[in-house]
């Protein structure tokens, strides 16, 4: 069926829509100019500065630890909560399961933010656990990016052929046999792809983070954003583009990842 | 079997702990009241002068939110922001998503990945972008006044419509994905049909595709509509005076005002509001991607 111009403009319109601004933070990095808008020729001299301020390079080191720690309990969630919408049928309680694992995906992360950390002070005054901190952002995060690698290990599960499983079992495996020679070899992209969208996810959260954070842990997101509220300045233009680079260059292999079909 | 108790189990327990329970937990506190002290709330179960326990429940939190024109408005506004920027987002995310089912096979995953990858780079940098681009010496203005189409800059930072355009541009990705899918899979003969019944394009796009894609429309839709009521960081950096939203009064009453209760009130609201659109969305995605 022709369809014309139309929808070829519009999808590349689109795409300048949404890359347009990613691109202008990138080319204003290199700007000479103290001014952010004004092109003043080139220079790399506010990635020099990113790299002497202390605040930052803390704040970075801070976050990096947290994405890395989170993803990592989120992998290890997200691949159960998957493993078991995927494969273990009804059970008692699986809707609400379904619910606690996909609503993240949506809910407002004021709403998350808040409930999290009025439970962490509750939690606190009770037993003396946990302080409000690392310990906290990295249970936070872990419990919003979880609900990512479990839709990721489900869709590749679903996608899967269930009959090498029944094969293995067939063929006298245990079940813990055929998860860890079959199953998760089957996973393998979608592990991958799940834990570099949780790191992802967790090195940009501000606003969970900014509740249940504690005095004297300030996060990346939670520094850019006390910088922006300040005014402009070409020193976040260069860290953005640093993050949008990690992030980016994360993200892609993700993506890549997830869309490899399973062989055979 | 032990094994597969434990399986389900593990995960299980972390959410209902993590995010389950917390819900029941700003309950709770939107029914007490703020006092200076750490935790500033007061207990929701107290001893009375005479030694015996009493209960101090506040329901008075829920009448002074709807008692405060500013509470309702910031409700109201948020709803419209939200409605505005999913039907925005539809309007112009679905020939994006149209053209891209449409594509040869072997260029549909990229171009999904080009549409995908900005949603997952980086929201606060790519909404702090446009400050630059929609501020009164940014880049747009400076563009506009170069090309002579304005000679005054226009002031779109710091509005309704900065507002507008970062909404629409940080969610457009969740609508496009839902399109796709539901386009992705329509049987292209129908339209062949159509127009071999003497059916033009438009028709044939009113009365099979726009009604095939239905569930595309509602899903993404709700994918936008969702998390855009609670938005907070938008409206903070992008907005103005005049715009209220929820996500912003609750974070002033919490951070600012450190009235936890009523900051949990407002969540409890919050999550009232979100009650129908969730269930729809559950509903939506059990009956639509899964079942083919």
């Amino acid at each position: 069926m022709k369809t014309g111009w139309f929808l070829p403009i519009s999808l590349a319109l689109g795409l300048v829509f949404l890359y347009g601004p990613i691109v202008s933070v990138i080319v204003y990095s290199f700007n000479e100019s103290t001014l952010v808008t004004v092109w003043g020729g080139f220079s790399t001299k506010w990635y020099a500065a990113l790299f002497q301020d202390e605040a930052i390079l803390n704040a970075a080191e801070l976050s990096l630890i947290i994405a890395v720690s989170s993803a990592t309990g989120a992998l290890i969630i997200g691949t159960l909560s998957g493993y078991v919408l995927a494969r273990f049928g009804r059970f008692f309680g699986r809707t609400l399961f379904a619910g606690m694992v996909l609503a993240p995906l949506v809910m407002p992360e004021i709403i998350m933010g808040i409930s999290m950390l009025l439970l962490f002070v509750g939690l606190q005054d009770a037993i003396g656990w946990p302080a409000r901190g690392l310990e906290t952002i990295i249970i936070a995060h872990i419990t919003f990016t979880t609900a990512f690698v479990a839709v990721v290990v489900q869709s590749r599960l679903v996608d899967s052929d269930l009959s090498i499983e029944e094969a293995a079992m067939d063929l006298g495996a245990r079940p813990v046999q055929v998860f860890f020679l079959i199953t998760l070899p089957l996973m393998a992209p979608a592990l991958i792809a799940g834990w570099l969208l949780a790191f992802s996810l967790s090195l940009d959260d501000l606003v969970t983070t900014s509740f249940v954070s504690g005095p004297g842990s300030t996060t990346l997101p939670q520094l850019i954003f006390s910088k922006v509220k300040l005014g402009l300045n070409p020193e976040i233009n260069a860290l953005a583009t640093v993050v949008i680079t990690i992030v980016s260059i994360a993200t892609f292999v993700a993506a890549v990842y997830q869309s490899r079909r399973r062989p055979g | 079997m032990p094994g597969r108790a434990l399986v389900i189990a593990a995960p299980y327990l972390w959410l209902a702990l993590f995010f389950l329970v917390p819900f029941f937990v700003v309950l709770k506190i939107s029914l007490s009241t703020a006092v200076v002290a750490i935790p500033p709330y007061e207990p929701l179960i107290g001893t009375a002068d005479d030694g015996s326990w009493q209960l101090n429940l506040h329901p008075e939190n829920y009448s002074y939110l709807f008692s405060d024109l500013q509470y309702v408005l910031a409700y109201l506004g948020s709803v419209r922001n939200a409605a505005v920027t999913a039907l925005v987002c539809l309007l112009i995310g679905y020939p994006m998503a149209y053209c891209i089912a449409r594509a040869s096979p072997q260029w549909r995953p990229a171009l999904l990945m080009l549409v995908v990858m900005p949603f997952w780079t980086s929201f606060l940098i790519r909404v702090y972008a446009w400050i630059g681009i929609l501020k009164q010496n940014g880049l747009l203005n400076n563009f506009l006044i170069w090309l002579g189409i304005i000679h005054e800059p226009l002031a779109i930072m710091n509005t309704q419509t900065s507002v507008y355009i970062g909404m629409i541009y940080a969610y457009l990705p969740f609508m496009i994905l839902p399109l796709y899918s539901t386009l992705e899979k329509m049987d292209i003969s129908l339209l062949e049909a159509a127009s071999d019944l003497g059916a033009r394009p438009i028709r044939a796009f009113l009365t099979i595709t726009l009604p095939l894609s239905l569930p595309g429309i509602i899903a993404g839709s709700l994918l936008v509509f969702i998390p855009a009521v609670g938005e907070f960081i938008i409206p903070t950096l992008l907005g103005g005076p005049d715009t209220l939203m929820i996500g912003t009064v609750l974070w002033n009453e919490f951070f600012q005002n450190r009235d936890w209760p009523v900051a949990s009130t407002v969540a409890v609201a919050l999550i009232v509001l979100l009650v129908v659109p969730m269930m729809l969305l559950q509903r939506a995605q059990a009956e639509g991607p899964e079942k083919s």
